[in-house]
């Protein structure tokens, strides 16, 4: 695998226009991805409680998943999700939140992909995601 | 009598408040849902396509994301609806299937049913699709919390001996 760049990576959340409109960039570390996704006050899900909402954690960690498998493999076309999981663990407060993406199996057709998504602790996740993306031929 | 007064004027409170539960939402007005129908245990919402929610700027393809967070808004106002008083939730877990790719330029519609309660815990399933529910985009299953730690109904309307009476929401048949 080549060595990885910031901006090469920047390249493939210009292709998801939705990742561009939650603002997220990457953060590399040697061949270690974390993507942030920036406090806005439109990711808010629960005014009240000044709480992220689900969905836009759930989109974040789906497409951490998504630009790790495209790192991993290159393919022509970005990968697809099957079916996802997510288990939301504390409230994201109003902070960057940041996710980093494992790849547990990479079949030809199938990968199944474990997000961790977290505010100020590594250890104290506010959200993960398990699931299944169907990877596009090379 | 008043037993079906009751009920009545609960699902008009339910109508009255259900838009403001997604205008209200910051994340939910930035993508563009729109309220469209509410029943004891069950919310419908739509969401038109915008070139903000794309996924994949090659196929024009919605985000799988902002369908997460449309059935996630969807099941959790379902959910409120399905408690005996309305009380905010928040999600515990939510598992979602991508049947197929969502076609550009087409509303989403997304229909919820929260089939059971417990005191403070909501199930709820929930499907997407672009008009016709037989062929839908996504599906869900989700379960939601409620956040609210009164356990006395604040609500006059529900501290009348009549409405102790009433089914569990999730047991009345639209």
């Amino acid at each position: 695998m080549s060595v990885l760049s910031e901006s090469q990576i920047a390249e493939v959340l210009s292709r998801i226009p939705y990742a561009q409109e939650l603002a997220v960039r990457p953060l590399l570390m040697g061949d270690e991805l974390t993507l942030i996704l920036p406090y806005a006050p439109h990711i808010i899900g629960n005014p009240m409680l000044q709480a992220l909402h689900g969905g836009a954690v759930g989109a974040f960690m789906e497409t951490a998943a998504i630009v790790q498998l495209w790192l991993m493999g290159e393919p022509k076309h970005l990968p697809k999700p099957i079916g996802v999981n997510i288990d939301y663990l504390r409230r994201g407060t109003t902070k960057d939140t940041y996710a980093r993406a494992v790849i547990a199996r990479q079949g030809s057709r199938v990968a199944n992909v474990r997000v961790r998504a977290w505010q100020d602790n590594y250890d104290n996740p506010i959200s993960t995601l398990h699931g299944n993306f169907l990877i596009a031929k090379v | 009598m008043e037993r079906e007064k009751i009920k009545q004027q609960k699902l008009e409170r339910l109508w009255q408040l259900a838009p403001q539960f997604i205008e209200g939402t910051p994340h939910a007005e930035f993508l563009g849902m729109k309220f469209v129908a509410i029943d004891f245990g069950r919310a419908t919402l739509s969401l038109p396509y915008a070139k903000k929610l794309i996924g994949n700027a090659q196929t024009k393809v919605l985000h799988g994301g902002v369908l997460t967070a449309l059935l996630d808004q969807a099941s959790g106002l379902a959910a409120v609806s399905a408690f005996e008083e309305m009380r905010p939730v928040a999600t515990l877990d939510l598992r979602i299937d991508y049947m197929r790719a969502a076609a550009p330029e087409k509303t989403i519609i997304a229909e919820a049913h929260c089939y059971k309660v417990t005191r403070h815990i909501a199930f709820v399933r929930a499907i997407a699709h672009e008009g016709d529910i037989d062929d839908p985009v996504a599906s869900s299953q989700a379960s939601f919390m409620t956040t609210g730690a009164s356990s006395k109904p604040k609500d006059p309307l529900l501290r009348t001996k009549a409405a102790k009476d009433l089914p569990p929401a999730s047991k009345v048949k639209p």
